[in-house]
């Protein structure tokens, strides 16, 4: 929770990790990818503030401890949800795994939502694989990576055929809520691996799932824009977008957030401060102290005010999880509910899994 | 064998890494070699970012001999770049400083990253991107190239149109516009440049706003959408180039070769380098410990 000026905030931070990337998890061969990977997440982090950055050791493995604390003591977060990535072609026991986040978190109940992954490529066992975590952690959501390396393909799209398979067993088994994360790897190489086409296509053949383009389809903000506008069930997860600009480059910042706002709408945006990559404390104190520069350049963007910011911050990712807010963090009169139409009104049975 | 090397280093002696300056003094002949492969690699482009890889600060150093040698070593702001992208840069850079009068024998080399590599050996070798990724990719970049040309056409078009309606232009006046209509800027000459590299009409008499895919005059209830377009793909260009920026200095401490005119003094707003370091520092430098 977050207040100030007499205003409180319920925030849900939508994409987080607890990884390992030390060098006790990186498989043997393949250190190079491990050290880069997780080097580069690094350098992501000196986009923050100076007196916010770590060291390279703290980076690659940080405690329960310091999660906790920098989440939700010093981070104002409510409800986080962890979004694994496994990238086991590099690091032995993966990445952040479904199972490490929730091994943690059980320990926090009420804390966590577990959102899970699938690849297509792991076929019937995936499958079977995806049918347990949902039953072990009542998993509602899942994260895709489609950059990951899966023995020798470098990568995939939503559309292939596999991927059918997997997004109709999300439907199934009650999953709701589909992160996609693009990176820059794909077969073929010589496509744009950033392209979010893909999600149109499945975003509308796919009608009751819901599709949050994380890091706000970053670097094709303009292709997500357009894409999004037309598809009502693809959101905007901000992870990123606040974390590398709204420090390091606030006019980029303000011109992103108005596009997003223009053509996204803060009904479908949805925070993540992408921990550990960059603490929540700074994002969103300064998320809810932001507002576009006094200059022409940014005059026909739609505003941001309290209830947007509120929405943004916890409100819309609550509204797509079923997670119970406190009355007293719910909009008071002239904002509307936000999010998805068709969950809006009809609460969840299940709190917050895990709890 | 006597070679002049370039590097941030050793070329700090003046603003943008020129003129070069050696311990040993190098012959005319050497510095001059190694200004025009510099002016070379001016003009090859980051397809993503549409911008020079000697602005971004992506050439590490260049190396000319005394016969005719040429290395250059690239350098970009991760180990994952996509690698199409940095096959490109490579190859480009590759064919640019080749192509210098004088240059017998050239070396691109792409640093730090997960494919260097193959990139390096399939360049090297002329192989082409599908030879070089063999298995892993079908065609050529000739696609993605003119994907991204389309795109910096679509930025072009936000830059060359903003000032114009700043100065009072109603936007249902721009459509009956010619790029002959357009005061002379460089955001001008940058937008003629690329549509002529796409084949579309870029002389006086042709209109200011065409779709890029097909050339065709916008006009109509489809002008308000195609400028709103072009600036979001405008925005989208630069906060790319903001990150991109971020994460080199992050990566490598030193600036990188520039050419000597284009400093870090940038402005958001305008000009030909544009936007895409803006005025408002960036602040990620610094580096603290905890």
């Amino acid at each position: 929770m977050y207040e100030k000026n007499g205003e409180k905030y319920f925030v849900v931070d939508g994409h987080m990790h607890y990884w390992n990337a030390a060098p006790d998890n990186w498989v043997p061969g393949a250190e190079q990818y491990a050290k880069g990977w997780i080097e580069c997440f690094h350098a992501y982090m000196g986009l923050g503030p100076p007196e916010t950055h770590w060291t390279i050791e703290h980076f690659q493995k940080y405690s329960e401890d310091d999660l906790m604390k920098d989440v939700f003591e010093d981070g104002y977060v409510d409800v986080a949800i962890f979004q694994p990535t496994y990238l086991k072609e590099w690091y032995k026991e993966g990445f952040n795994t479904t199972e490490r986040n929730a091994l943690m978190g059980e320990r926090h109940p009420g804390k966590f939502v577990y959102n899970t992954r699938w690849d297509p490529r792991d076929g019937d066992e995936g499958l079977k694989v995806l049918r347990q975590n949902v039953e072990r952690f009542g998993s509602k959501g899942c994260k895709l990576y489609t950059a990951e390396w899966n023995n020798g393909s470098r990568g995939w799209k939503l559309t292939d055929p596999g991927s059918y398979r997997y997004l109709e067993a999300c439907q199934e088994l009650g999953i709701k809520n589909v992160h996609v994360h693009k990176g820059p790897t794909i077969w073929p190489l010589d496509k744009d691996a950033f392209d979010v086409a893909d999600v149109d296509h499945v975003a509308t053949d796919f009608p009751d799932l819901n599709f949050i383009v994380e890091h706000v389809g970053l670097p094709r903000i303009d292709d997500f824009c357009y894409m999004a506008t037309q598809e009502p069930n693809v959101y905007a997860g901000l992870a990123v977008a606040i974390g590398a600009l709204m420090h390091a480059r606030p006019r980029f910042f303000a011109r992103v957030m108005g596009e997003l706002l223009f053509w996204v709408g803060e009904d479908k945006m949805l925070f993540g401060s992408d921990y550990a990559i960059w603490e929540p404390k700074w994002q969103v104190e300064g998320f809810v102290d932001w507002d576009f520069p006094d200059s022409d350049d940014f005059a026909d963007y739609p505003r941001l005010g309290v209830a947007g910011k509120k929405k943004i911050l916890g409100l819309n990712a609550a509204n797509l999880y079923g997670i119970d807010v406190p009355a007293e963090y719910q909009l008071k009169d002239g904002g509307t509910p936000g999010a998805h139409e068709v969950l809006a009104g009809q609460p969840e049975e299940h709190a917050v899994s895990g709890a | 064998m006597t070679r002049h090397t370039t590097t941030p280093e050793s070329g700090a002696g003046g603003p943008g890494g020129l003129p070069p300056r050696a311990s040993r003094a190098p012959g005319d002949s050497e510095v001059s070699l190694l200004s025009a492969a510099l002016a070379a690699l001016e003009a090859v482009r980051d397809p993503e970012l549409d911008e020079p890889i000697t602005t971004l600060g992506f050439v590490a150093s260049c190396t000319v001999s005394a016969a005719g040698g040429a290395e250059v070593r690239l350098r970009l702001p991760t180990y994952f770049c996509a690698p199409n992208f940095a096959f490109l840069m490579v190859a480009d850079a590759y064919d640019a400083v080749s192509a210098v009068p004088g240059v017998r024998k050239t070396e691109v080399v792409l640093e730090d990253h997960f494919a260097a590599d193959a990139i390096n050996g399939g360049v090297a070798a002329r192989a082409g991107f599908a030879r070089t990724f063999d298995g892993e990719a079908v065609g050529e970049l000739h696609d993605l190239r003119a994907d991204f040309l389309r795109k910096a056409v679509m930025a072009g078009t936000d830059q060359v149109c903003r000032p114009l309606l700043a100065a009072g232009t109603s936007p249902a006046g721009l459509p009956g516009m010619t790029l002959g209509d357009v005061p002379p800027s460089p955001a001008l000459d940058r937008l003629r440049q690329r549509r002529a590299e796409l084949g579309l009409p870029s002389g006086d008499g042709a209109p200011l706003l065409i779709d890029p895919a097909t050339g065709v005059r916008i006009s109509g209830e489809a002008i308000p959408l195609h400028l709103r377009r072009a600036r979001t793909t405008r925005i989208s260009i630069e906060a790319n180039g903001g990150i991109c920026r971020g994460m080199l200095r992050h990566r490598y401490d030193s600036a990188g070769l520039k050419p000597a005119v284009l400093g870090e003094e940038e402005n958001s707003e305008g000009g030909p380098a544009a936007c895409l370091s803006s005025a408002t520092s960036d602040r990620g430098g610094a580096r603290a410990e905890r």
